[in-house]
C-alpha cells in the first residue's frame, strides 16, 4: 500500500505528462491535418489542454493565482475558434 | 487514515481520471479518420477532463489553503461554449468537406455561407441567384 502523499504525488505527474503527452498528440493533428476543420478542432484541443496544465500548475504550486490566467484561455480560445470558423465560413468576421 | 489522507486519495483519483479523458480526447482527434468522427472525440473528453481536474483543484483549495469554488466559472463557460465551437465546426466540415455534401436547406435557396461552388465542393449544383 503506497502512502497517500506518494500516490497524490504520483498523480500529479501522471497527470502532467498524460497532458503534455496529448497536447503533443493534438499538435501533430494540426500539423498534419488533411482540412482546416481539423486543423481548427487541433486549436481548440489545444486551448482545452492548455487550461488543463495551467490548472495542474496551479494544483503542484498550492497557488490560486493561475485562476485568471485558465479564465482568460477559455475565453479567448471559444472567441478565436469562434472567428476562425466563421472567417472560412463567410470570407469575413464581423460583417 | 485521517481525513487529509482520504482527501489526497480523493485529489489523486480525480487528477488520474482528468488525465486519461483529455488524453482520450487527443488519442481520439489523431486516431479516427473522418472529419466527422474526429470531432466528437475531444469535445466530449475534454470537458469531462478538465472538469474533472477543476474538482481536484477545488478540493486540494479546500483541503491545503483557503477554499475557493471560482473554478465552477471556468467549467460552466467550458460546458456552455464546447457545444456552439463544436457546432462552428462542423459547419466548417460539411462545407469544406470531402465527406457529403451539405443538406438541402431547409427554408432558403442556400445556406448561410459562403457560395459552395466558390471552394469547389465536388457533387453541388450552383444555388439558383434570386
Amino acid at each position: 500500500m503506497i502512502a497517500p502523499d506518494r500516490l497524490y504525488d504520483l498523480a500529479l505527474v501522471f497527470a502532467f505528462a498524460a497532458l503534455s503527452l496529448a497536447q503533443i498528440l493534438a499538435m501533430i493533428r494540426l500539423v498534419i491535418g488533411p482540412d482546416v476543420a481539423d486543423r481548427i478542432l487541433a486549436l481548440d484541443t489545444m486551448v482545452v489542454d492548455a487550461i488543463g496544465l495551467i490548472v495542474l500548475l496551479g494544483i503542484a504550486q498550492g497557488t490560486e493565482i493561475y485562476f485568471e490566467a485558465a479564465l482568460i484561455f477559455a475565453m479567448l480560445g471559444f472567441v478565436s475558434t469562434v472567428a476562425y470558423a466563421r472567417f472560412i465560413l463567410r470570407g469575413d468576421i464581423i460583417e | 487514515m485521517n481525513v487529509t489522507d482520504l482527501v489526497e486519495i480523493i485529489i489523486a483519483v480525480a487528477l488520474v481520471i482528468g488525465a486519461l479523458f483529455t488524453l482520450v480526447g487527443s488519442i481520439g482527434l489523431l486516431k479516427l479518420d473522418t472529419a466527422m468522427k474526429r470531432l466528437h472525440a475531444p469535445t466530449k473528453a475534454a470537458t469531462l477532463g478538465i472538469g474533472s481536474l477543476l474538482v481536484a483543484s477545488m478540493l486540494h483549495s479546500f483541503a491545503f489553503g483557503s477554499g475557493s469554488l471560482k473554478e465552477i466559472l471556468i467549467m460552466v463557460f467550458l460546458f456552455v461554449t464546447a457545444p456552439i465551437s463544436a457546432n462552428f465546426i462542423a459547419k466548417v466540415a460539411i462545407h469544406r468537406g470531402q465527406d457529403m455534401p451539405p443538406p438541402e436547406p431547409p427554408k432558403d435557396q442556400n445556406w448561410a455561407t459562403l457560395n459552395p461552388t466558390d471552394e469547389t465542393v465536388p457533387g453541388i449544383e450552383a444555388p439558383a441567384k434570386t
